[in-house]
């Protein structure tokens, strides 16, 4: 496959959040502000691209009836690397992502991805397949975690917009402005697609 | 007192799906039909309450005492996923009706976020043995209600005239999100 458009892919036309609808959980948990949402994001996309180089690496020597537990080891292996690097170098995101650190390992999209594409493919096109993905992950999360802030504390990235003495949207922060944000961005997304 | 304070709180104040956002894949994926929804909850809650007992006893006698805390969420994963598959042998040789109405739900569990969270949040909140069991029981009588509630709306939004681009998952979103918003009247309750 063209490498560009396998990297590509990822943002919009096969986003997993956006269009695939996977990894749900992370995505409406953490994204209260924009710099949550690049965060776990990010840390998501390093345990793809590390566990889609090594499951491709290794595809010749996994029994194909075993693979899932296989696949799930490796991937846990990565999570809990990421998991330790969080905690040591920037605790402070750490305490605010809490419990959905561990959780990207029962993130569908990456076993999916480790599923369907690393474990046909050569490695290099694994990486670039991570990559893609995860970096299409870390925007859609951006992205939700920007409007949320925004609407919900009047700032981006910590920088406040708004005069002193007024107020965001309080419900946007709290747990029903995740639901309602996504929904309103997935419309946006399906209106956007050539019918 | 105390335990029915965590039953409250997990299934209302706190609840699994509305509050904390775990389960939302399942969540969304089989709230078409409450028949399908029961199942998965039903499956749920057989997983989550077997896999909070190893994964605590593991925990306790196992990791803590060897100083392998570290390795908590591979460990935990592992547990789960095999358990999951042991569940699915043992109940298609004892109980097939039961294997029937849950079979093809559990599965899919080893990858619900639930059941993982709900066994690391029993860790975190330093339960004993009986507050956890109680504790992963009624998160997943919450997850249950939660998915039963959405599949009911749902079933009801298929006969509705929805704007274009709102139909399947950003309508079922948004009124997820007004469900939500309801159960935030519950907060203050405990």
């Amino acid at each position: 496959m063209n490498q560009f458009k396998n990297f590509t892919k990822g943002f919009i036309k096969e986003n997993p959040v956006l269009v695939l609808m996977l990894g749900l959980c992370p995505t409406l948990g953490v994204t209260t502000s924009a710099i949550n949402g690049l965060g776990m994001g990010l840390a998501t996309t390093f345990v793809l691209i590390m566990s889609n180089l090594f499951i491709s690496a290794l595809k010749g020597f996994i029994p194909s009836l075993v693979r899932i537990p296989i696949f799930i080891v490796i991937i846990a292996t990565f999570v809990t690397i990421v998991e330790l690097a969080m905690e040591a170098y920037v605790p402070a995101l750490h305490e605010q992502l809490g419990l959905f650190i561990p959780l990207i390992v029962v993130n569908c999209i990456v076993l999916g991805r480790a599923e369907a594409f690393a474990s046909k493919n050569n490695a290099f096109s694994s990486i670039i397949d991570g990559l893609s993905m995860g970096l299409g992950f870390a925007f859609a999360l951006t992205l939700l975690g920007t409007i949320r802030e925004l609407l919900g504390s009047g700032a981006i990235f910590g920088f406040n917009l708004l005069p002193e003495g007024t107020d965001g949207m309080l419900i946007f922060v709290l747990a029903p402005g995740a639901f309602l944000g996504l929904g309103y961005l997935m419309a946006i997304m399906n209106s956007t697609k050539k019918s | 007192m105390e335990y029915i304070i965590i039953i409250l709180s997990a299934v209302f104040v706190n609840n699994i799906v509305f509050a904390q956002f775990l389960g939302t894949c399942p969540f969304m994926g089989v709230s078409k039909k409450i028949s399908t929804s029961l199942g998965m909850g039903g499956a749920v809650l057989f997983v989550m309450t077997i896999s909070t007992i190893f994964t605590y006893l593991l925990m306790q006698y196992v990791l803590v005492p060897f100083n392998l805390k570290y390795l908590q969420t591979i460990v935990f994963i592992l547990v789960i996923a095999a358990l999951v598959q042991m569940v699915e042998i043992i109940l298609k040789k004892v109980s097939p009706p039961l294997y029937q109405a849950l079979g093809i739900f559990l599965p899919l569990i080893t990858t619900n976020c639930a059941v993982l969270g709900v066994a690391i949040l029993t860790i975190q909140k330093d339960f004993n043995l009986l507050q956890g069991v109680v504790f992963a029981m009624s998160n997943a009588i919450g997850f249950s209600l939660a998915l039963v509630i959405l599949a009911g709306i749902r079933e009801h939004l298929e006969l509705m005239n929805v704007p274009k681009y709102m139909k399947g998952a950003p309508i079922a979103l948004i009124v997820a999100g007004i469900l939500s918003l309801a159960f935030m009247g519950f907060k203050g309750m405990v």
